[in-house]
């Protein structure tokens, strides 16, 4: 079975909610889900950020949906690690 | 309920909502504070209006007070709103009405609207409440008319100690130059009824 352990977006975001709002939000979406944010570029009303998420099982509509409701958007995935392995018992 | 609350902080914290619900509860209450003020003192040195007059008009006073500040409020607000998201629509080349600030956007505005214009109507039903006690408990108009002024400047000293903590001065001093303002109200009210 094919998991995704890493994935690196990047996104534009209004200036609110913040970086760490965004990425609380990101976590909160699995139980392991480790988050860092990087901001790139910061403009009048929007910021690009850079994000990084790692996990054993990445849940990639779900980040996507939490991104989208929070007035951001995905740009493009920059970086993924996937693999295949047996499904947990 | 915690997922709600949660919802409803952010959809706050994106679009200011504190700074102005506030500003707006300070303003408009204070408005109908001093509203309910002058027709108190007005009745009071014109000694001439029954307490069922001066009741009915009170209310109708804060009732009108209540409305002008839910629909004006709403109708400004939610035009501010729909600007602010349609300027950052525009930054962010995507439709938000789905997001959480289209949400804030819909939302924000019946929140202020209500804070605008419950503000000065419980206020100005605080003041006229001893009125309506002078109905049930047999005491003289005038003493009525003097305890609700009496509560009418609490509730303006108040309003001082509240704007004197917003802005980190002294409560005191803040609270003594609303209640100027209402003292500054009854004396020329006095001055034009005599």
């Amino acid at each position: 079975m094919v998991f995704v352990k890493k994935l690196k977006l990047d996104v534009l975001k209004p200036h609110v909610p913040n970086a760490l709002e965004l990425a609380r939000a990101i976590a909160d979406q699995g139980h392991d889900y480790r988050v860092s944010i990087v901001v790139m570029e910061v403009d009048e009303k929007t910021e690009t950020v850079e994000i990084l998420i790692e996990s054993e099982d990445i849940q990639f509509e779900n980040v996507a949906d939490i991104i989208r409701s929070l007035g951001a958007s995905l740009h493009s995935i920059d970086e993924i690690q996937v693999a295949n392995q047996p499904a947990p018992d | 309920m915690m997922e709600i609350l949660r919802q409803l902080q952010l959809l706050v914290r994106i679009t200011r909502t504190r700074n102005i619900a506030r500003r707006y509860f300070v303003v408009n209450g204070f408005d109908g504070a001093l509203t309910m003020l002058g027709m108190i003192m007005g009745f009071y040195v014109s000694e001439a209006a029954t307490i069922d007059v001066m009741i009915s008009a009170c209310l109708g006073a804060a009732i009108a007070l209540g409305m002008s500040g839910i629909s004006s409020a709403y109708v400004s607000e939610a035009a501010e709103r729909r600007q602010e998201l349609r300027e950052l629509e525009t930054a962010m080349i995507r439709d938000l009405g789905d997001a959480a600030h289209g949400r804030a956007a819909r939302l924000v505005p019946l929140i202020i609207a209500l804070v605008n214009g419950l503000s000065p109507l419980l206020i100005a039903l605080a003041i006229i409440a001893p009125l309506w006690l002078s109905a049930i408990v047999p005491i003289v108009p005038a003493l009525a008319l003097q305890i609700a002024i009496a509560v009418a400047f609490v509730i303006i000293f108040m309003f001082g100690m509240l704007l004197g903590k917003v802005s980190e001065t002294f409560w005191l001093l803040s609270g003594l130059r609303t209640l100027c303002i209402g003292a500054v109200t009854c004396l020329i009210i006095f001055l034009v009824s005599v």
